[in-house]
């Protein structure tokens, strides 16, 4: 009651203030009337009785500022004050404040727009039932250290581990999605029944898959996306039993996934169907084609599932010798297969916005303290007048909150602006593929990172000011010749906070010449082709009219023909399992004839390619001949492989008229005929394993790669050669239309080194003019305090040379202190990316020289500017100033 | 801030407080009794008064309300509550305890 009514007490004096102080006033009127007539009482006239009055109250506002305190209205009087002062302080000199929140709003908006990305992708947790129990599981081979399982296999180790308390499996899959419309593709994924209760996700409308509906036989179920829900059916609860035709074969939709769902290795998925394993590459065990997806038990660790999988693995390599040798088993926590390869970019990022605030904050800081320099007689009168060193301090504290606030302000808006343009700058297959970064935005952990921030920045921005200005040295200040000596602490603070900003500057401006450097190599790879003038398309045609070989070949020919004869086009050629940079993994197992044996696998890629294939890429035979027309079902099989084969598996012999056998039941020999420049059968970064070449007339399916060359620009054929094929069968779908360059530029590899390299370089830009400004203002302050002794020494003979001397010298060694402090932690730092550079070493003398000299000129243009202004004072003028 | 000579600080808060506990009393009636009970000796100017009292008041020791004075004007009255009579008994206990120990020592010396 006692505590409510002091509250209640307070709360009335800091808000109902005009009455209260109405009240206070008119209370001590009262008692000052009391005394006058009192005085008048005793004798004294009425001009007497009111003087002595006012005499004995010695001052009536005094008094009402005594009540006040005890009040504790002074407190919130004070801040309000402070910050009103601040706040025309401020504004008073504009140049230094806009300066100074800026650099620190620049310093927030990269940090924390990083910060929203690394969040989304490594922070939030998966959208999964206790997604830290959740890995990923496959077969490892030589070729591959993550590879496929096959569907026995699959069956066998969710048989006989005893690690997982459940394991699944899925295969990314496009179909044909029949609509009133015609054939449109359509993506989607096929998984085990058990899928999606693994992950421990339930759908929002209609059921999961039974245990046993992935069998064949069962009739065949789907489950939507909650995209392609909205999408496609308009969000209506009635789509349940309703049937969709993927691949000509009608489904049933069983049920809707949640909203907030996404599994990146399979998106975009609109289309999640059971298994059925049927097909010819489900009932071999040869054949792998399938991820694996499993919960851990309660207890068991990574290790110990790893050693379970790799002994099941043994064991079925000693049982099926001739399909499983050299099958290995791998485990990875699921957070690492999904965004395992962006995590040491977007840590790089991470760390280079964070430099970028430090040197932003290193400078406001810097700027503050020559601020603080400059008001030292300002403090110093204040603090002679009366004001307290606790007024003091917190006058400097709320202009530091100020400039923090409205920095913060301003950096997280415009972080806000800068997530969205970064995310529309991410090409949509690569987005799309990487769901978790849907809603990207200001979440909760974003806004707590931003206000840990402008913490961090309040409590520097506050206190560096205050070391500056000690406090019984305060009224010193008003002292003439306190100057030179205050001059001093401020140089020796403020160059160490210049050797610190170049410094960092050096080192981020090292981090974007390395990854520019990659990039640059990266891009000039030899990918083994001409990619100019170069369009490529995929097309698929339905089962149902050209599952047969000879259909399909027929499709090809008819397909080419066409596209042939179109005026832009120069040539075409056509490859399946995958166009040039695909990474498409598609083995086969060989062994050479006549060659001793022992069953192990040979592997190599393969592409099943047409006659004009080599020649429209522009690749380069090496020997031998191309495939001709000739060679097609009728014939001997042939083939061509690239040299990375010959170097592997012919070293120093002639390939060509070798026989190579696949493992297959009933063998027939195929013989090399050809030998091509290694053409990029993945991604950019990773060397170009064997490959081989067989003719697409031996081996004709209904699904295939084009790449075409053309005599105009290639983006307006793409929407030709679409129609064209549409005219030959409008059941027949294109998609993936892009041209070579944007397969270059857009593939993975190319977009993650390119966007880190550009990110980086845009922050060690920012990092380079921050601290080359910051070491102008310190070299022109120092200047502009010791203009009497430059003066002194010109009236005494100094030549213009020798004060520019003087001025660069200084300015010379804080730029040699940074660039060494900064060559130290580069390479330190370089050594953190170095699995993110692409044939550049991280301590690349190149780029290290080169970024010691840009910051050397910059530096020295800085510092030229007020040595020149040095060296032409007047003498005369520099002495009579003082 | 000004003090009443020879006043030990603090004491004023203790007979305003005393004086308080009588009847509800405004500003400067309680200097005068102070000074009436005091036999003259002990004159609480303006100065500190009003600050102890706002500051009582902000304790929640005392509360003040608006009434008519005896000369029939507006004026701040203040009362004791609860919470100031408890802190009254311990103060004056305490200033007991404290007079009696000084008269000791200044009596024997």
């Amino acid at each position: 009651m006692r505590l409510a009514s002091i509250f209640r007490l307070r709360v009335r004096s800091l808000f109902s203030r005009t009455q209260v102080e109405r009240e206070l006033d008119e209370e001590l009127r009262y008692h000052l009337e009391r005394q006058i007539e009192e005085n008048i009482a005793v004798g004294m006239n009425g001009e007497e009785a009111r003087r002595a009055a006012m005499h004995e109250i010695a001052g009536f506002e005094q008094r009402k500022e005594e009540c006040r305190d005890m009040r504790g209205w002074n407190l919130m009087d004070h801040l309000v004050q402070d910050t009103r002062f601040a706040l025309r302080q401020l504004r008073k000199s504009p140049a230094f404040t806009s300066t100074a929140i800026f650099v620190l709003a620049l310093g927030m908006c990269a940090s924390v727009a990083i910060f929203a990305y690394v969040d989304a992708s490594l922070i939030k947790p998966l959208p999964y039932r206790n997604p830290s129990g959740l890995v990923g599981v496959f077969e490892k081979i030589p070729l591959f250290p993550q590879s496929n399982l096959s569907y026995p296999d699959y069956l066998d180790w969710k048989r006989l581990n005893t690690v997982f308390s459940s394991l699944d499996v899925f295969q990314r899959d496009g179909f044909l999605l029949s609509t009133p419309a015609g054939a449109q593709p359509a993506r989607g994924a096929r998984v085990s029944d058990g899928f999606f209760r693994t992950l421990g996700i339930a759908p929002v409308l209609g059921r999961d898959f039974y245990a046993g509906e992935d069998l064949p036989g069962v009739e065949r179920t789907v489950l939507l996306s909650y995209g392609a829900w909205q999408r496609r059916y308009g969000g209506r609860a009635d789509v349940l039993g309703q049937v969709v035709t993927l691949d000509g074969a009608p489904n049933i939709i069983i049920g809707v996934l949640p909203r907030g769902f996404h599994f990146a290795p399979a998106e975009p998925a609109e289309f999640w169907t059971a298994l059925h394993a049927a097909s010819s590459c489900d009932l071999r065990r040869s054949c792998h084609g399938l991820y694996g997806v499993a919960r851990l038990e309660d207890g068991v660790s990574l290790q110990a599932a790893l050693n379970n999988v790799t002994l099941i693995a043994q064991q079925l390599e000693k049982q099926y010798p001739d399909s499983n040798r050299d099958q290995g088993a791998a485990v990875a926590p699921l957070t690492d297969v999904m965004v395992g390869n962006i995590r040491p970019i977007l840590l790089v990022l991470l760390g280079g916005s964070g430099l970028l605030l430090l040197i932003a904050g290193v400078n406001v800081a810097s700027l503050l303290l020559v601020r603080s320099e400059s008001r030292r007689r300002e403090i110093a009168v204040r603090s002679s007048l009366g004001a307290s060193p606790a007024r003091i301090i917190g006058q400097f504290v709320t202009e530091g909150l100020v400039l923090v606030a409205a920095g913060s302000i301003l950096g997280v808006a415009s972080a806000s602006w800068a997530i969205q343009v970064l995310t529309k700058l991410i090409p949509a297959d690569m987005l799309a593929r990487m769901p978790f970064l849907d809603g990207l935005g200001l979440n909760i952990r974003v806004w707590a990172f931003a206000g840990a921030i402008a913490l961090l920045a309040a409590a520097l921005f506050s206190l560096t000011p205050v070391l500056q200005v000690s406090l019984p040295e305060m009224r010193k200040g008003l002292a003439e010749g306190a100057r030179g000596s205050a001059g001093n602490t401020w140089r020796r603070l403020g160059s160490k906070l210049v050797v610190v900003e170049l410094a960092t500057a050096m080192v981020l401006l090292v981090g974007a010449g390395l990854l520019g450097k990659s990039l640059y190599r990266l891009l000039r790879v030899d990918i083994g082709l001409r990619p100019d003038r170069l369009v490529t398309l995929q097309v698929m045609a339905p089962d149902a009219l050209y599952a047969i070989d000879q259909q399909s070949l027929a499709l090809e020919r008819e397909v080419v023909s066409r596209i042939e004869s179109l005026p832009a086009v120069e040539s075409i050629g056509v490859a399946r399992l995958g166009l040039p940079l695909d990474g498409n993994g598609n083995t086969s197992w060989f062994r050479v004839m006549g060659r001793p044996w022992h069953g192990e696998h040979n592997e190599a890629p393969e592409r099943y390619v047409s006659p004009g294939y080599f020649t429209t890429l522009g690749a380069k035979l090496v020997r031998g001949r191309y495939f001709t027309e000739a060679d097609d079902a009728s014939r001997p099989p042939v083939a061509i492989v690239n040299q990375a084969l010959v170097r592997t598996h012919f070293p120093g012999e002639d390939p060509i008229g070798k026989q190579l056998l696949y493992l297959t039941a009933s063998p027939v020999p195929i013989e090399i005929v050809g030998v091509v420049e290694d053409i990029k059968e993945g991604p950019l970064d990773v060397p170009t394993p064997p490959v081989l070449y067989t003719p697409f007339n031996q081996r004709a399916r209904n699904d295939f790669g084009l790449v075409v060359r053309t005599r105009d620009a290639e983006e307006s054929l793409l929407p030709v050669l679409a129609a064209t094929i549409r005219q030959i069968d409008p059941g027949i779908v294109t998609y993936r239309g892009a041209t070579m360059n944007e397969r270059i530029h857009d593939s993975p590899s190319a977009y993650l080194h390119r966007s880190s390299a550009w990110l980086v370089g845009g922050f060690a830009l920012v990092a380079l003019l921050l601290g080359v400004v910051g070491l102008y203002g310190v070299v022109a302050y120092s200047a502009s305090q010791r203009t009497r002794e430059i003066g002194i020494r010109m009236a005494l003979g100094a030549r213009t040379a020798s004060v520019y001397r003087l001025i660069l010298k200084e300015a010379g060694w804080l730029t040699a202190a940074g660039v060494v402090v900064g060559l130290v932690c580069s390479v330190a730092a370089a050594s953190l990316i170095r699995g993110l550079l692409f044939e550049v070493r991280s301590w690349d003398v190149e780029t290290l020289a080169t970024v010691a000299a840009l910051l050397g000129i910059s530096a020295l243009a800085a510092s030229l500017i007020p040595a020149r202004r040095a060296a032409s004072v007047n003498p005369v003028e520099a002495l009579r100033a003082e | 801030m000004s003090k009443p000579t020879g006043l030990v600080q603090g004491t004023l808060d203790l007979l305003i407080l005393k004086v308080v506990a009588l009847e509800p009393m405004h500003g400067w009636a309680i200097a005068q009794r102070i000074r009436q009970m005091s036999g003259e000796v002990l004159q609480v100017g303006q100065s500190a008064l009003y600050p102890s009292l706002h500051k009582l008041e902000q304790n929640g020791w005392i509360r003040s309300e608006w009434a008519a004075s005896e000369n029939n004007r507006r004026a701040k009255y203040y009362t004791l509550t609860r919470a100031g009579r408890t802190a009254l008994d311990l103060e004056a206990a305490q200033w007991e305890r404290l007079a009696a120990a000084i008269s000791l020592i200044v009596r024997t010396a």
